[in-house]
């Protein structure tokens, strides 16, 4: 796997969003504001930090034991008529759905949000296959239908302003291209989205959460678009990766309960969809997608396999609102995104760990207690010792050097502190000089602390 | 206060030491009012954040060693820094060989902290006023990693301790931006990512100027240099001070921003 891409570089991409500044700044408000209302949310809740802790240990909990979990969900979802399949990676995941779709004979088929399916390239497959594939969440088929990837994991097309939907829209479904009204907009969404719904020979969805002991899973949305799509067609086929389970319905409430409110601040997801059985007639297939996940079990990673897909931890870093979901360079972005990415392939993602100021803040929105920033700030230990790293890591280790020298530090600083003024300004911010492309550099005192100390004694 | 004559090990934070002289001053100065035997250790130098948050342990290391074999023996250690202070007590694990890590640990205090925690609001004193409006600058290691204030992330009391020590100077406005939100200095997170860091420090000054605020003070300088340092480039008017030079009386009381390090 590692090595078949360059290696991706964040402050680059994140320079490029910035650069447009009135759209940096409109993309860090639309989330600031979303984070406003999970804080909103959250407080509502007086009993939130307690609930954070229990989902926090059942999820721990449930890792620390997910063969059992896993087995005991396939045994429950088999007595219940459910068919489960095992995908070890993406492409035996690619290809398992390609062959019930076979077999079915299905051709068109409706998607409710399914970032594994992104993770596994699911859509490109399919569709060389010549089925034709619709995502039905709205912000997921904007993104579609514009030949783009999700930005963010609960707003895919949040990089988008309602003007680039118009246009998009009045490409593929004829609307007026100079009416970026949301109504008309999201009206012209849903009647194109019905004929797709009425079309469709099979749904694919997502699992929210899947219930060990129940052999059931329940899928979150707030379009309804999942409950659409596996209305009419006989066949669905259920995604989920496999650290999606939950042991019982009984913990179920919990998860629930912090889910929507960490998303976008709402109280409940509008449609919290289970399923326990296919439909009279109709077959049902839930496929457990490891692709990598196993192996962040027992390590430093571990907790990251807790996530549920909220996107706080998106909203509330001052990076992401800044530097946007594509300058990740990898299908969940944010910091859950810079760990899952940098845990499978700290080469290419080495950018990643980097890209945190260590605010700590998503460690405090994180519904399962995630220790992302901590988990970033380990991971830079890997990080810095890839090859793209040399420079920064030289520099760093002369820094040290000089640092374990405090009197050659003092008379370094001093000769620093001395010459610093007398220096013409375009030697100071010469193009070496990062620190000062933006802001000046801070004017050295005449006397450093510890001059000051010697003399007052 | 039974706490006084208490020996305090002072350490400053080497770029404060030829920087920002006035902020460690201040401390010295604000701690010595309390009764505090305050000592400087010579041959102080960089508490190793750097190279801990860039995941170079063994250059780190050294410094560690260095930080915990010069302050092992005070009764408490103060800094002008709540990251300094931050790192020293929660990153030297694993990375410090020095046995007496443990025992140091507890005594780690950040100037408010100790003031607040360890002194007393009650018993504090301060021989100034400052009839002015200050936008008070929370930087992330103080409230979310030392917890010197509620992060506004969770569901907790709201309280500040560095609020409720600049309170006790005669005539202070606290403001506090509209945001609890980093800065964009992060350490060498403001070179890596010298784009999104400057619009985050940008980002922070223009809340606080919306806040009829022309002074910012907080209890990292890092943080203050960063946003100093735009500003300046900017031609905002904007002064930058530590808590401590405001709790010391070292900040003219006026509105006119002067150079306090002309003295120097």
């Amino acid at each position: 796997m590692s090595g078949r891409f360059p290696p991706m570089d964040h402050a680059k991409n994140a320079a490029e969003f910035t650069a447009d500044s009135e759209r940096a700044h409109w993309h860090d408000r639309a989330l600031w504001f979303v984070r406003q209302k999970r804080d909103r949310a959250a407080k509502s809740v007086p009993e939130w930090e307690s609930l954070r802790e229990a989902a926090e240990t059942i999820k721990m909990h449930t890792m620390e034991h997910l063969g059992f979990y896993l087995e005991r969900f396939e045994s429950q979802a088999r007595r219940n008529g459910i068919e489960v399949l095992w995908a070890a990676d993406a492409e035996e995941f690619r290809h398992i759905v390609a062959e019930i779709l076979r077999e079915h004979g299905a051709e068109k088929v409706v998607k409710s949000k399914s970032m594994l399916t992104e993770e596994c390239g699911l859509n490109p497959h399919l569709e060389s296959l010549g089925i034709e594939v619709t995502d039905t969440d709205l912000g997921e088929r904007i993104v579609q239908l514009a030949g783009d990837h999700p930005s963010h994991i609960v707003l895919p097309a949040i990089h988008m302003k309602k003007e680039d939907v118009a246009d998009i829209f009045s490409k593929y479904l004829h609307t007026d291209p100079d009416n970026a009204d949301p109504f008309y907009l999201t009206r012209a969404a849903r009647d194109h989205l019905r004929e797709k719904f009425l079309d469709a020979d099979a749904a694919i969805t997502g699992i929210n959460f899947a219930l060990a002991e129940e052999g059931g899973f329940v899928v979150c949305t707030n379009e309804g678009n999942a409950d659409l799509g596996t209305a009419l067609p006989n066949l669905h086929i259920a995604c989920m990766g496999l650290e999606k389970i939950i042991p019982s319905a009984q913990d179920l409430g919990i998860f629930t309960r912090l889910l929507a409110r960490s998303a976008t601040g709402q109280a409940i997801t509008t449609y919290t969809s289970h399923f326990l059985k296919p439909k009279p007639g109709g077959r049902l297939y839930v496929i457990i997608v490891d692709n990598g996940r196993s192996r962040l079990l027992n390590t430093r990673h571990n907790k990251a396999l807790s996530c549920i897909r909220c996107g706080a931890c998106m909203n509330t870093c001052p990076v992401y609102r800044r530097s946007g979901g594509h300058s990740y360079g990898y299908v969940i972005p944010g910091p859950i995104g810079s760990v899952l990415a940098g845990a499978r392939e700290i080469e290419r993602f080495a950018s990643l760990p980097f890209a945190c100021s260590l605010c700590a803040s998503c460690d405090n929105v994180c519904p399962v207690r995630i220790d992302l920033h901590a988990q970033l700030y380990r991971e830079r230990r890997a990080a810095i010792n890839v090859p793209s790293y040399g420079e920064k890591r030289r520099l760093l280790h002369l820094a040290a050097w000089v640092m374990q020298r405090p009197k050659l530090y003092g008379v370094l600083m001093k000769t620093v502190r001395f010459v610093l003024p007398l220096l013409p300004r375009a030697l100071v911010y010469n193009r070496f000089n990062v620190w000062g492309r933006e802001r000046e550099v801070p004017e050295p005192a005449k006397r450093s602390f510890s001059e000051i100390y010697r003399e007052r004694r | 206060m039974d706490e006084t004559g208490k020996k305090v090990g002072l350490f400053v934070p080497c770029y404060v030491n030829d920087f920002y002289p006035d902020a460690a001053l201040s401390t010295l100065e604000v701690l010595e009012a309390h009764g505090f035997d305050v000592e400087y250790p010579e041959n102080q130098s960089c508490c190793g954040q750097p190279f801990l948050n860039n995941g170079m342990i063994d250059e780190a290391r050294p410094l560690a060693d260095r930080f915990v074999g010069l302050f092992a023996d005070y009764d408490y250690v103060v800094a002008p820094s709540s990251s300094c202070i931050g790192a020293a007590k929660f990153r030297y694990d694993g990375v410090t060989t020095d046995a007496r890590y443990p025992l140091l640990r507890p005594k780690l205090y950040e100037l408010c902290e100790f003031l607040h925690d360890v002194v007393g609001v009650g018993n504090l004193r301060f021989d100034c006023s400052f009839p002015r409006r200050v936008g008070l600058h929370n930087s992330c290691h103080a409230i979310r990693e030392l917890g010197l204030a509620a992060p506004s992330e969770l569901n907790i009391s709201h309280y500040s301790k560095i609020k409720a020590v600049l309170a006790k100077v005669e005539g202070i406005e606290i403001v506090e931006p509209s945001r609890d939100e980093c800065c964009g200095f992060g350490g060498t997170f403001s070179v890596q990512e010298a784009d999104v860091s400057a619009m985050m420090g940008r980002d922070r000054i223009a809340d606080h100027i919306a806040n009829g605020v022309d002074i910012m003070a907080g209890v990292d300088m890092s943080c203050l240099m960063h946003m100093e340092g735009l500003a300046k480039r900017d031609g905002t008017k904007m002064q930058f001070v530590h808590v401590a030079q405001i709790l010391a009386g070292r900040v003219e009381g006026n509105s006119e921003i002067e150079d306090q390090r002309e003295e120097f």
